[in-house]
C-alpha cells in the first residue's frame, strides 16, 4: 500500500489503510507527516475523545468493551485505542485487552488498536494524540482511549481526552487509596465498577465525599453484566457537550496541541542534546545541575538567535 | 524516532479448544524477546482472527490448536486474510499437528508448522525472520 492508497483508503474506512496509518505514526515513517497533513480537521474538531483510566484489575477492558457495544447500539463508529506497557527489559508487550473486545471483531465500525508505551511514561504512549487524528478521519466519534493500569501519577490521559472517567473497584485496596490523592483530582467522572461486590457501597460513599467538593458525579457500574454503562456513556457525553458550550473543550485541545508539540520537539532533538551533554560533561566533579545549566543556556543561545 | 523497528505480532486460538498455556508461553516467550504481542484468547473463529491481525497491522500471524481441527482452522485464517487483502501477512501454526498433516497444511499457505517438542528459540527465530522479510 502507498501513501496515496493509505490516504484515500481512511476516508474510505478502510481497515487495512487506517491499521497501516498506524503503523506508521508508531513508527515514525518519512512520510509520516504527509500522513498527518491530509487528515479531515474538521472531523477531528467534532469527534469526542473519551479516556478511560484506572488501577490494574478496575475493569477498564471489560468496560471498555461494553461502552463499544453501547455506541453501536446507538449507531455510532467508534474507534479505540487500549494502551499497555512496554517491558522495560526486552521493550516488548503483551496486548490482552482485545480479549474482552473480540464480540466487536467483525464489525467494520468498531476499529480496535492496541499500542505499548514505548518508553514513554505517563500511562499512554507518544503517538496517541496523531492516532487519534487518523481515527477521527475515519468516521470514529467517539474515540475511546483505554490507559495502562494506573497508579497516581498517569495523568497524560487527562490532557489528551475531551472527558476522562476514573475507574475503580472495591477489593483494591491500597490502590485507591493512593488514587485519592493523584488522578481522582483531574478526572470529570468517577466510576466504581464491580458494584455487585458488597464493598462497593462503602467505596462509592467514600468517593462521593471527594466528588462533591469538586461537583463530578460517581457512577456504579457492573461491567461484566453491562449495568450502568448506558448511563456512564451519557454522562460523558453531557459534559463534552458542555464544556463544548462554555468553551473549555477548545481551551482544554489547545492547551494538549502545545503539549504534543513540545514533546515532540524533545523527542525530536533529544539525540543532540545528549551528544551535546557528551562534549560538556568532562569533569565528573561537576554537580549534574551545575553542567545541565550550561548545556541549557548554550542551547537557549542558539534557539533565541 | 529513527531506532529499530518493533515488531508485532498476534497470538491466535482458533476453535472451540480451551486450553492456551502453550498460547500464552509463546506470548510471553515473544515479548520477552521484544516483540508486542497481540493475544486473542480462547475460542475464536478464523474471521475473528484475521480481521483483529489486519486492525493490528502484525507482521506474522501464529495460530496454536490442541482440538485437532487445524486442517480447516488454519486454512481458513489465511483465506480470510486473503479475503481481505491481506495475503501478505504470514500465517504459521503449532500445536498437536501429526506429521502426516504438515505437507498438506504447508500446500494451503501456512508458512511453518511447529510440533511439541520443538525449542522456543527455534519458534522465536522463525517469527524474527518472517517479520524482517515481510
Amino acid at each position: 500500500m502507498n501513501i496515496e492508497e493509505i490516504i484515500k483508503g481512511i476516508k474510505e474506512r478502510s481497515p487495512r489503510a487506517i491499521a497501516r496509518a498506524i503503523t506508521m505514526v508508531e513508527n515514525g515513517d518519512v512520510l509520516v507527516e504527509d500522513l498527518l497533513s491530509s487528515l479531515d480537521k474538521e472531523a477531528i474538531d467534532r469527534t469526542m475523545v473519551f479516556g478511560i483510566t484506572g488501577p490494574p484489575g478496575a475493569g477498564k477492558s471489560t468496560l471498555t468493551g461494553k461502552m463499544i457495544g453501547y455506541c453501536r447500539k446507538l449507531g455510532k463508529r467508534v474507534g479505540v485505542i487500549a494502551v499497555d506497557p512496554s517491558s522495560p527489559l526486552s521493550g516488548g508487550a503483551i496486548h490482552g485487552d482485545r480479549i474482552r473486545m473480540m464480540e466487536h471483531s467483525l464489525d467494520m465500525d468498531v476499529v480496535i488498536r492496541s499500542m505499548a508505551t514505548r518508553g514513554r511514561l505517563g500511562g499512554l504512549c507518544a503517538s496517541a494524540g496523531a492516532v487519534c487524528r487518523i481515527l477521527a478521519s475515519s468516521g470514529c466519534n467517539p474515540i475511546i482511549i483505554e490507559t495502562v493500569g494506573v497508579g497516581q501519577s498517569e495523568i497524560d490521559i487527562v490532557k489528551i481526552a475531551d472527558v476522562t472517567a476514573l475507574v475503580s473497584a472495591p477489593g483494591l485496596g491500597d490502590d485507591i487509596q493512593a488514587l485519592k490523592a493523584g488522578l481522582m483530582e483531574v478526572a470529570d467522572v468517577m466510576v466504581v465498577n464491580k458494584a455487585d461486590k458488597p464493598e462497593a457501597q462503602m467505596l462509592a460513599v467514600e468517593l462521593n465525599e471527594i466528588a462533591r467538593e469538586k461537583g463530578t458525579e460517581v457512577i456504579l457500574t457492573i461491567a461484566s453484566e453491562g449495568k450502568g454503562i448506558d448511563k456512564l456513556y451519557h454522562t460523558m457525553e453531557k459534559i463534552y457537550l458542555e464544556n463544548e458550550k462554555k468553551g473549555i473543550k477548545q481551551q482544554k485541545r489547545i492547551e494538549y496541541r502545545k503539549k504534543e508539540i513540545t514533546d515532540w520537539v524533545i523527542e525530536m532533538i533529544r539525540g543532540d542534546i545528549e551528544k551535546k551533554i557528551d562534549s560538556i560533561d568532562t569533569d565528573l566533579d561537576k554537580d549534574p545541575r551545575v553542567v545541565a545549566s550550561k548545556v541549557a543556556s548554550e542551547l537557549k543561545d542558539v534557539l533565541v538567535n | 524516532m529513527g531506532e529499530k523497528k518493533v515488531y508485532r505480532v498476534l497470538i491466535g486460538k482458533p476453535g472451540l479448544d480451551g486450553h492456551d498455556r502453550g498460547a500464552k508461553c509463546i506470548a510471553r516467550a515473544l515479548r520477552d524477546s521484544g516483540f508486542e504481542v497481540v493475544y486473542t484468547g480462547i475460542r475464536r473463529t478464523p474471521e475473528e482472527i484475521a480481521m483483529a491481525a489486519i486492525q493490528e497491522d502484525v507482521d506474522v500471524v501464529g495460530l496454536s490448536s490442541l482440538s485437532g481441527a487445524h486442517m480447516e482452522l488454519f486454512s481458513e485464517v489465511v483465506e480470510a486474510l486473503k479475503k481481505h487483502g491481506a495475503s501478505d501477512i504470514p500465517v504459521i501454526g503449532g500445536g498437536i499437528i501429526p506429521e502426516e498433516d504438515i505437507e498438506e497444511l504447508k500446500k494451503r499457505g501456512i508458512k511453518k508448522v511447529f510440533t511439541p517438542g520443538t525449542p522456543m528459540e527455534e519458534i522465536i527465530k522463525t517469527f524474527r525472520e518472517l517479520c524482517e522479510n515481510k
